[in-house]
């Protein structure tokens, strides 16, 4: 016993545990142009998809809130039906099975030059529309939290319901609305890999089929999550600027910069209200 | 109640509402009836006001005060009666049978753009400096030129005193200073008629002067005035004519040297022996 653990590291003999780190590194840091280019569609993907949602979610939200009992209704078995029904199969729905019933079949397009898959279209359709329910319950409670006393305060200077809305709630509401969105950003940056199922041509499609041709199946597929996690991180240190850029805005101190930490410019120290002594 | 006054008050008032234009009444408010759910909070206050004067109203906690107050620029719908304000209805449009229909949202806010209205809790929108609290009226309702709109923002923060404070935010600002840029920013819109909903009672005991200095100016000024207020002794110095509310009805009204004086109603006379 003694004598086999003081040997070189016996699990290093384990059959076919190899990790090659040559083709490791080598995807990593040199992917080739497919892989590159499934990366940029991700990100692409991701970023229209959410545009879309912030959009549509904002409708709903206000839907949800109309006077008018339709719209309520509409917005209310919107979100409950898609909150309930899961997005691999709302994706399966949306691109082949509409199409199976010449519903609805996406062809491809050019877009201001740029060429675009009707199935990379049905997937940021798809997306879209599914993040919309759960943006419209972030924005709806984001609106509920600003007081009613600053509507008030709107409607009493003459702005309408909708000036109100816009110039008003909305600006005191985004403090509240961004950090769940910029949480649910990131879960919709990797659920774009959902798309690899309908074909869709993004980083997990591209690794997948590097290890139908490679074999190196641990090691492409760690790449690939490397891949996801550099760009959640990358988004979640824009989230934090932005957070910290809205929480001025509301005249609430930001936290002191690296920089404002080392060269002491412009922080105070209890981070507090400015009151004079008047 | 008599067939003769269920009758009566089927016709409504006509007579009543349409009065005003051109004529001195600023506030014309008829019978004005307000519920919430089963409870009846003003159950038919009539108040006229003329241009210039400056109505207080007092009164105890859940009399109606500040309901009617904000029934009159239409923050609270009304159940009953009607109110105009320079001879034309809030909230409301008539009907050609007489009754009244709620008016479409770009009417309401033209009428409520002429009306100022300062809160107890002060509401400036925490997302602006003061500046731009006092300047966004007269930018997003007025849709002056941006140039003009902050000038006249400054030249009314310099007016209640806040000259230096042009670009704090709100929670740098002392309740007091809150309260003074409210005021400002009612006043850009240039309002005929300014509504001051018990804008002192949030404010610390140090805080009320500064306040109330800059609404006995606007008073002096000629501003036609509805105050709500628990400062009996302002009320007194500034008011044209007192009233007294209790119960969602008016009880009594009069110049403040009668009402504070020689009240005629037991309930003011009551009211005012526990506040004075």
């Amino acid at each position: 016993m003694v004598a086999t653990l003081s040997m070189s590291a016996p699990w290093s003999y384990a059959a076919g545990l190899h990790f090659d780190w040559v083709f490791f590194w080598h995807a990593l840091v040199r992917p080739n142009s497919s892989f590159l280019l499934g990366f940029a569609t991700t990100i692409y993907i991701s970023i229209i998809a959410m545009a879309l949602a912030i959009a549509v979610g904002l409708l709903l939200a206000l839907g949800r809130r109309s006077r008018l009992w339709p719209l309520r209704a509409f917005a209310s078995i919107y979100i409950w039906i898609v909150r309930g029904t899961p997005l691999l199969v709302q994706l399966v729905i949306v691109y082949d099975g509409f199409s199976a019933m010449g519903l609805l079949s996406f062809t491809d397009v050019t877009v201001l030059g740029i060429d675009v898959q009707g199935v990379v279209q049905a997937g940021i359709v798809t997306l879209a529309l599914n993040e919309a329910a759960y943006m419209a319950e972030i924005i709806r409670a984001g609106i509920a939290s600003v007081g009613v006393g600053q509507s008030e305060a709107g409607l009493s200077l003459g702005m309408t319901p909708g000036q109100v809305m816009r110039r008003i709630v909305l600006p005191q509401a985004a403090r509240l609305i961004v950090p769940p969105l910029g949480n649910d950003f990131n879960a919709m940056m990797k659920s774009t890999s959902l798309l690899a199922t309908i074909g869709v041509s993004e980083l997990f499609l591209n690794a997948e089929e590097i290890n139908s041709l490679t074999f190196r199946t641990f090691e492409i597929y760690s790449v690939a999550a490397l891949y996801y996690l550099f760009l959640t991180t990358v988004w979640t240190l824009i989230q934090s600027t932005i957070e910290a850029r809205l929480q001025s805005q509301l005249g609430i101190p930001r936290p002191p910069t690296f920089r404002q930490r080392l060269l002491g410019t412009g922080w105070r120290p209890m981070g507090g209200r400015v009151r004079d002594a008047a | 109640m008599s067939p003769a006054e269920s009758t009566s008050e089927a016709e409504g008032f006509p007579a009543g509402a349409a009065a005003g234009r051109g004529t001195n009444v600023a506030v014309a408010a008829a019978d004005v009836v307000k519920r919430f759910g089963r409870l009846e909070v003003l159950r038919g206050v009539s108040l006229e006001v003329g241009r210039g004067e400056v109505v207080v109203i007092i009164g105890p906690s859940g009399s109606g005060k500040t309901t009617f107050l904000r029934c009159i620029n239409h923050l609270e719908k009304i159940d009953g009666g009607r109110i105009a304000v320079n001879g034309r209805l809030i909230g409301y449009r008539e009907r050609s049978d007489g009754s009244l229909a709620e008016a479409p949202v770009r009417t309401i806010a033209d009428r409520r753009s002429e009306i100022g209205f300062v809160f107890q809790s002060f509401n400036l929108f925490p997302h602006m400096t003061a500046l731009m609290n006092v300047a966004c009226g007269p930018l997003r309702v007025k849709r002056l030129p941006r140039r003009r709109s902050l000038d006249e923002a400054a030249a009314l923060l310099e007016r209640v005193g806040l000259a230096d404070k042009l670009e704090a935010r709100p929670t740098q600002l002392s309740g007091g200073q809150q309260q003074r840029v409210a005021i400002a920013r009612a006043l850009a819109m240039q309002p005929s008629l300014m509504l001051f909903d018990e804008a002192t009672s949030a404010l610390d005991p140090e805080m009320v002067g500064e306040v109330l200095a800059v609404i006995r100016d606007l008073a002096k000024g000629g501003m036609t005035m509805i105050v709500v207020t628990h400062e009996m002794g302002f009320a007194a110095e500034v008011a044209d004519r007192v009233v007294m509310m209790d119960n969602g009805q008016i009880v009594e009204e009069g110049p403040p040297t009668q009402m504070f004086r020689a009240p005629a109603q037991v309930r003011t006379r009551d009211f005012l022996s526990k506040v004075l």
